[in-house]
């Protein structure tokens, strides 16, 4: 993925240097052109196409901001209401997710999930212990982590 | 004259949201039980609320002062990062300590997991 970054910067210089000039302008240009002859050519990468990475970026962010406004709307309604009936508790979530930065979003974005929030990590890095606010609907919680969440951190570390 | 009137209605709108996910955060603050669900109500709209206080700035010195402040992009970036992280930390650092669970709480699997390590050890 480095080296394809790179390829398309070199590129964007030599249409640059081509058209001897030297404006921002030209250098997208040469850019836009370079991604076009790298994706003709995407085959002979090791790597796949950079931009499917960066749109998987994109897509996890965008989870991110949306889990963040759930959350929101979630707790909003819990705090406003006159009586507390919940049932709090920690319970364990078995994660497939191997690689450090992987658990680290993972953890981030579970704690930006409704009624959720990471305590702690097991040292094999396998169980994330997750306290949740009302442990009765956490069935639909645990659903989304496993099939949203680490579905799309996959797509970006694959 | 009416578009910077649009723009102040929605810089107004999103401050006042952000000043009121703040009120949330801190009724939530008072009146749940214990730190975790506490941690819960100041790791949540805290966040939402300081974000969206930060981008009716920006877009208020954008639109009107014509001046792009670089910063307070940094500062909602920084925010959105570092916040669930604090979340996290404040929270395991509680269960570390001792800090007992509501008296209503219903599971808690880290605590059976603690113990059963502890047994194999000794």
């Amino acid at each position: 993925m480095a080296f394809q970054i790179l390829l398309n910067f070199f590129l964007a210089f030599v249409w640059m240097f081509l058209k001897s000039s030297y404006t921002p302008a030209s250098f997208f240009v040469g850019y836009f052109f370079g991604l076009l002859i790298i994706y003709v050519f995407r085959r002979f990468f090791d790597s796949r196409f950079y931009l499917v990475r960066v749109n998987a970026v994109a897509v996890l962010f965008l989870l991110f901001i949306k889990e963040l406004f759930l959350a929101n709307w979630s707790v909003l309604k819990l705090v406003l209401r006159p009586k507390l009936n919940i049932k709090p508790g920690i319970f364990a979530l078995p994660t497939e997710l191997k690689k450090d930065w992987e658990i680290t979003v993972l953890a981030n974005l579970i704690t930006l999930t409704p009624g959720t929030l990471v305590v702690d990590v097991s040292f094999d890095n396998k169980t994330l212990y997750i306290h949740a606010m009302d442990i009765e609907d956490i069935n639909e919680a645990v659903d989304s982590i496993k099939n949203s969440f680490e579905k799309a951190i996959m797509e970006v570390s694959r | 004259m009416t578009e910077t009137e649009i723009i102040k209605m929605f810089v107004g709108i999103f401050i006042l949201l952000g000043a009121f996910l703040s009120l949330v955060a801190a009724f939530g603050l008072i009146r749940l039980p214990d730190v975790y669900t506490r941690n819960h109500a100041a790791s949540k709209s805290a966040t939402l609320g300081v974000m969206l206080t930060l981008l009716g700035t920006l877009i208020y010195f954008y639109f009107i002062e014509n001046h792009f402040n670089s910063r307070l992009l940094l500062g909602i970036a920084f925010i959105f990062m570092t916040s669930p992280v604090a979340g996290h930390l404040i929270s395991r650092a509680a269960y570390n300590s001792g800090v007992k669970l509501w008296g209503k709480s219903v599971v808690d699997d880290l605590g059976r997991d603690r113990k059963k390590m502890n047994h194999r050890k000794s």
